[in-house]
This record gives C-alpha cells, sequence and structure tokens, in this order.
C-alpha cells in the first residue's frame, strides 16, 4: 500500500478548530476532528513547510515518515472508529490535500488569459508635478523610474490627451468602466479632471456603457469648489496622509520643508463633511519610522472621520533609511494583528471597522483567488502617461521600457503578451512552494523594480511579512465563518448587485 | 462530503468538482434519475453530440446526427447493427462520401 503524502496547503485554527487553506486551489475548508488527526499524522515528523516530495526528503537528511492509509487507520484505532478515518482519508484525497508518496508533483498550469481582454481600470497620470516633496515619494526620489523634471514627458496633461484618453478607455472596456485620476498632485490639472469628466460621462450614455470616477490626492488643493465638484459628481476620493501631525510632517513635506498637517487636516474635514455620496478613504504609507499602525488608524477615523483605512510600506530601495528592515517588518506585523483583532471583535458583532487591508483581503479569501498576476496591471488595468503613453501601471506611467501601446493606437498587444507570458507565477520558482502565493503572486511589480532592478523577479524580501499577514486574515476569516457568517456572505451579495447593474 | 466543510466559494466548487467526477454511467432504463438524463452516447463508445444536443433536439449537436450511423459502423464491436464492410458489402458507404450530405445514398444492404 502507498504511502500518504501531504500536498499543498497551509493548516490554520480558528474559533478553536482547525482549517485548511488549499494550494493553489485557494479553496478553504473546516476539519473535523477525524480529519484533523489524519492531517496531523500525515505531516508528522516533517521539517519544513514545504511538502517535499520522497526524494527531496531523503536528499535533504529527513527520516522517514511514511504512512499507509491502514498505518493511519491503526494508529487512531483508539480516537476513531475504522471507517470514519477511512472517509477522512478519502475525502482528503479528493480536495486534493493528501496524495501518495509516489505520486509525481503536480506541473503547475501555465494559463495565459484570453486575449483580447477588457479595459477595466484606467489610472490617468493628469499630472506629473507635485505641490508635496515627500522624502520617499517612488516619483522623485532616488528610486524615480521616469525623470518628470528634466524628461520629455509634458509636465501636465493637455485637454486634447485627456479626451483622446477616454475614448481609448470607452474603446477598450466591457459595460463598465473606472476611470482614476492620479499624479504627481492630481489637483493641480483640476480643470483637465473636471472637462475629462463631463466629456467622459456624456460619451458613456453615448455608447451605453456605466463609467466612475475616483482619484488620489495629497488634500492640499481642496478647495471648497472642487470640494463640491468632486461630492456632485459622486467622484471617489483616496487621500494620501500619513497620520496624525508628527508622522505626517515627517515625510510629507512643502518644497521648502514646511509640514503639510495643518494645511490639509480642515480641508480633509470638510470634504468629509460635505461629500457623502462615496466612502472616502485613506491610504498610509508605512516608513520605518512611522509605524504606530493603531495610533495612526484611529487619529485617521477618530480625529478626522475617515470611512476606511489602507496601510502600505513605503517602496523604496533598502539602502534608504525610511526603508522598512526585517524588524520592521515583523514589528509592522505585529501591529496590523492587534488592528486587524480589532476589526475581527467589531464585524463579529456587524460594527463597521475601516481597517481595509483585512476587508480587501477577507474578500479575496471568500471568493478563492488564486493569482497567475499579482495584481490587474497590464491585464484589466492600464495606467497612461501626460502624453498619452500607455504603461503597465500608473506607477510605470512614463517609462519606455514598460511602454504598452498609446491612446490613440490603442493597446500595443503584442507587448501586452510579451509581458504577461514573461510574469506569469509558473515561472517564479520563489514562489513555486510558497503556500501563500495564491494572494500574493509574487508582489507588487514596481517594488520589485525597484529593489531588484526587473519587473519579473518576486518581491522576496517580505516574503515572511506576506504569509504572516495571509495567516491572519485566515484566521479572521475562519472566525468570522463561525461567528458571523452574513458577514462574509455580503461580498456574494455586493458582487450579485454589481453585476446586476451590467 | 461529512469530515470536510466547504467555508469559502472555491471549497464549494471543489467539493462540486468531486462530487461530479463520482458520477458513473448509467442505464438508459435505470429510473429514477436524479437529475434529468440525456443519452450520450452509446454504452460502449462514448461519442459526444450522440443523439440528443442539450435541448433534447438534434440542432445543436457537435457532429451531425447521421455520423451516429458511422459510430456503429466503424466504432462498434458488436457486428448486428450495420452491415459488414470487410466481408460482404465492401461498397456499403461508396456513394456518401459526407454522412451529414450523402445519408441517403448509403446502400441497403440484405443479408445473403
Amino acid at each position: 500500500m502507498m504511502a500518504l503524502a501531504r500536498r499543498e496547503f497551509h493548516l490554520f485554527q480558528a474559533a478553536g478548530r482547525d482549517f485548511l487553506y488549499l494550494v493553489p486551489s485557494a479553496a478553504v475548508f473546516a476539519l473535523d476532528a477525524a480529519t484533523s488527526a489524519v492531517l496531523g499524522l500525515v505531516c508528522d515528523g516533517e521539517k519544513g513547510p514545504y511538502p517535499f516530495s520522497a526524494d527531496r526528503r531523503a536528499e535533504k537528511g529527513y527520516g522517514p515518515f511514511s504512512r499507509t492509509e491502514d498505518d493511519v487507520v491503526q494508529r487512531l484505532t483508539d480516537r476513531f472508529d475504522a471507517a470514519s478515518v477511512r472517509a477522512a482519508i478519502a475525502e482528503l484525497l479528493e480536495v486534493r490535500a493528501i496524495g501518495y508518496e509516489q505520486q509525481p508533483d503536480e506541473t503547475p498550469l501555465r494559463l495565459l488569459p484570453m486575449m483580447p481582454f477588457p479595459l477595466t481600470t484606467m489610472v490617468m497620470n493628469v499630472t506629473n508635478q507635485c505641490n508635496l516633496a515627500c522624502t520617499y515619494c517612488y516619483e522623485y526620489g532616488e528610486d524615480k523610474i521616469v525623470d518628470t523634471e528634466n524628461g520629455q514627458q509634458s509636465k501636465f496633461m493637455a485637454e486634447s490627451t485627456a479626451l483622446a484618453s477616454v475614448e481609448f478607455l470607452l474603446k477598450e472596456s466591457g459595460h463598465l468602466a473606472h476611470l482614476t485620476f492620479f499624479g504627481g498632485e492630481t489637483l493641480l490639472n483640476f480643470p483637465v479632471l473636471k472637462s475629462t469628466i463631463a466629456y467622459a460621462r456624456r460619451r458613456a450614455a453615448e455608447l451605453g456603457k456605466a463609467i466612475d470616477f475616483s482619484l488620489t490626492t495629497n488634500a492640499t488643493l481642496l478647495r471648497p469648489e472642487i470640494i463640491e465638484f468632486l461630492a456632485e459628481n459622486q467622484v471617489g476620493v483616496t487621500i494620501s496622509i500619513d497620520g496624525p501631525k508628527d508622522m505626517q510632517d515627517k515625510f510629507r513635506v512643502f518644497h521648502n520643508g514646511a509640514g503639510s498637517y495643518d494645511v490639509i487636516a480642515p480641508k480633509i474635514k470638510e470634504l468629509l463633511r460635505r461629500h457623502r455620496t462615496r466612502p472616502i478613504g485613506a491610504r498610509v504609507t508605512l516608513t520605518s519610522d512611522t509605524l504606530d499602525i493603531t495610533k495612526i488608524y484611529r487619529h485617521l477615523t477618530e480625529e478626522l472621520g475617515f470611512w476606511e483605512v489602507g496601510f502600505a510600506p513605503v517602496t523604496t530601495s533598502p539602502n534608504q533609511t525610511y526603508a522598512i528592515g526585517d524588524q520592521g517588518f515583523d514589528k509592522m506585523l505585529g501591529q496590523f494583528r492587534a488592528l486587524a483583532a480589532e476589526f475581527l471583535e467589531s464585524v463579529a458583532v456587524n460594527k463597521h471597522h475601516g481597517f481595509s487591508n483585512v476587508k480587501d483581503t477577507l474578500e479575496e479569501i471568500h471568493k478563492g483567488v488564486s493569482k497567475a498576476y499579482p495584481c490587474g496591471a497590464g491585464l484589466g488595468l492600464l495606467g497612461v502617461s501626460t502624453d498619452g503613453d500607455v504603461a503597465l501601471c500608473h506607477r510605470f506611467a512614463g517609462s519606455d521600457a514598460h511602454k504598452m501601446g498609446t491612446v490613440t493606437d490603442g493597446i500595443d498587444r503584442d507587448a501586452q503578451a510579451a509581458f504577461l507570458r514573461q510574469h506569469h507565477i509558473a515561472d517564479k520558482t520563489d514562489c513555486s512552494k510558497c503556500w501563500a502565493r495564491p494572494l500574493c503572486s509574487g508582489g507588487c511589480y514596481h517594488e520589485a523594480h525597484v529593489r531588484y532592478g526587473t519587473t519579473q523577479k518576486p518581491n522576496l524580501h517580505y516574503c515572511e511579512w506576506i504569509r504572516g499577514w495571509t495567516d491572519t486574515c485566515l484566521r479572521i476569516y475562519g472566525e468570522l465563518s463561525e461567528r458571523n457568517p452574513d458577514f462574509l456572505a455580503r461580498f456574494d451579495r455586493e458582487e450579485a448587485k454589481a453585476e446586476a447593474v451590467l | 462530503m461529512t469530515h470536510l466543510k466547504a467555508i469559502n466559494r472555491k471549497a464549494t466548487r471543489v467539493i462540486e468538482h468531486v462530487e461530479e467526477q463520482k458520477k458513473d454511467v448509467v442505464a438508459l432504463q435505470r429510473v429514477p434519475q436524479l437529475a434529468p438524463h440525456f443519452p450520450l452516447g452509446c454504452s460502449l463508445v462514448f461519442s459526444p453530440g450522440w443523439e440528443a444536443d442539450q435541448n433534447g433536439g438534434t440542432a445543436g449537436l457537435c457532429q451531425p446526427v447521421e455520423r451516429d450511423i458511422f459510430d456503429c459502423h466503424i466504432g462498434c464491436f458488436w457486428p448486428a447493427q450495420v452491415p459488414d464492410q470487410l466481408n460482404h458489402a465492401p461498397d456499403w458507404t461508396a456513394k456518401c462520401a459526407s454522412a451529414q450530405k450523402d445519408w441517403r445514398k448509403l446502400d441497403l444492404v440484405f443479408p445473403g
């Protein structure tokens, strides 16, 4: 009889029981006592977190821990009757949580998406100029890809380019198109933004398509008439802000070095007071100096009134002083976990909590997302530079090396196909044994480009953090599946509602 | 499944897939059927598109309905259904270049 062996999964505990996160399917199962016991035996003696084949185990000098089905039944005989154990083994085999030792490893599927597919989101860099000089900025700092000061790119997008971009989006999109304005500081080019929205609305109506708008801003230019416009036009707003005054003013400074907190705080309060048509989110950049996540969250939600707050570690090469090192990632994970625990206790009793990082990951876990690519860049999302060049995403907009066509000539399908061929998760050998790959898929292309000089490399510097954070979110998911399954079912209802609109 | 409980959407799909795989070929006569049952091919040779399409008609078959005759003729070991082209009726299909168009030209063969 062949020995049973584990296949790829991540085991986690929540609500007092064991759960399985299967890889690469991203299915989540709750285990009963019998399946937990079987898995315990099959994995017993395992040295590492990875599903080593017998050969590889021998090669690494790990002792045998073969478990045939009869062995397992025998060893569990005092706890479960043989029929239950056999049934548990059969179910684990069926969902491929376990297999047989001699079975060859499954070859990862390398399926490229069917082309062409619709463009869902277009991020438009209406300017590459900024009235702030945030020290860590990827656009202006030492890690920049495009020289926006001395390069060939226009500093502001012309209205004609903006309108051509809208035509491009509506041509390439399906029934629903998202148009996101980005910068530089987006609102420096408010006139073009305003006329673009009016034009896009009219053209979308003519073509029978739905379109929505959003933008990211540093909030310095939120004048009352702009706020009024954003509210009236239901423009989703994300504010880049790092927290209370001391943290905000550390990096988010004007060109003369003065902090920006005192300028933006009243404007943000006014925006939140007036603009109720879309949820307003804060987006926080974390650095080694600003890692007090709970404090930042409290300030942004309770004192300023944000509905949601999302956090992301700064994108930088490792030699910058503000780069988050290994210890920083550990600290950050601890803080994320503390805030995530708070999120759990709130939503378990149907109270809103605005820690959007958890919510976003829970949604992906709920749907069982298993990514071949880390994000939508180059797929359903593209960036447009001030000159109308189409790029992978807004972070690469204007970079010739990452160009994928222009808004007038359309998407360069060959470049797009080549990109997708070169960046598939099946080719990221470092990720091939990682259980978190269905959600991470190697991480941000831009981050990889800044760290390793190529978009093709996975972001190995934050693997531990990703696994730690994914585990935390899985545990919260497991808890909620027991304590408030309706919160999770909401993701289905929201999706059904969104699809019904189309 | 009684030991594993599907929690997320993908797990439900995995279980659906597993259950789907367990279904077996069933005889046409078997009643009651748990689900709508369309005959799919001869019980001996699996040939998708046999006899009825998903609406119970023949318009949407992936092979023309006349192709059935050739399935019996070529694919089936049972000798009684169609003429024995090897020994007694070598020219049985000679006038039928394309079963879809010419099936009426198939010769009648009498046992002899």
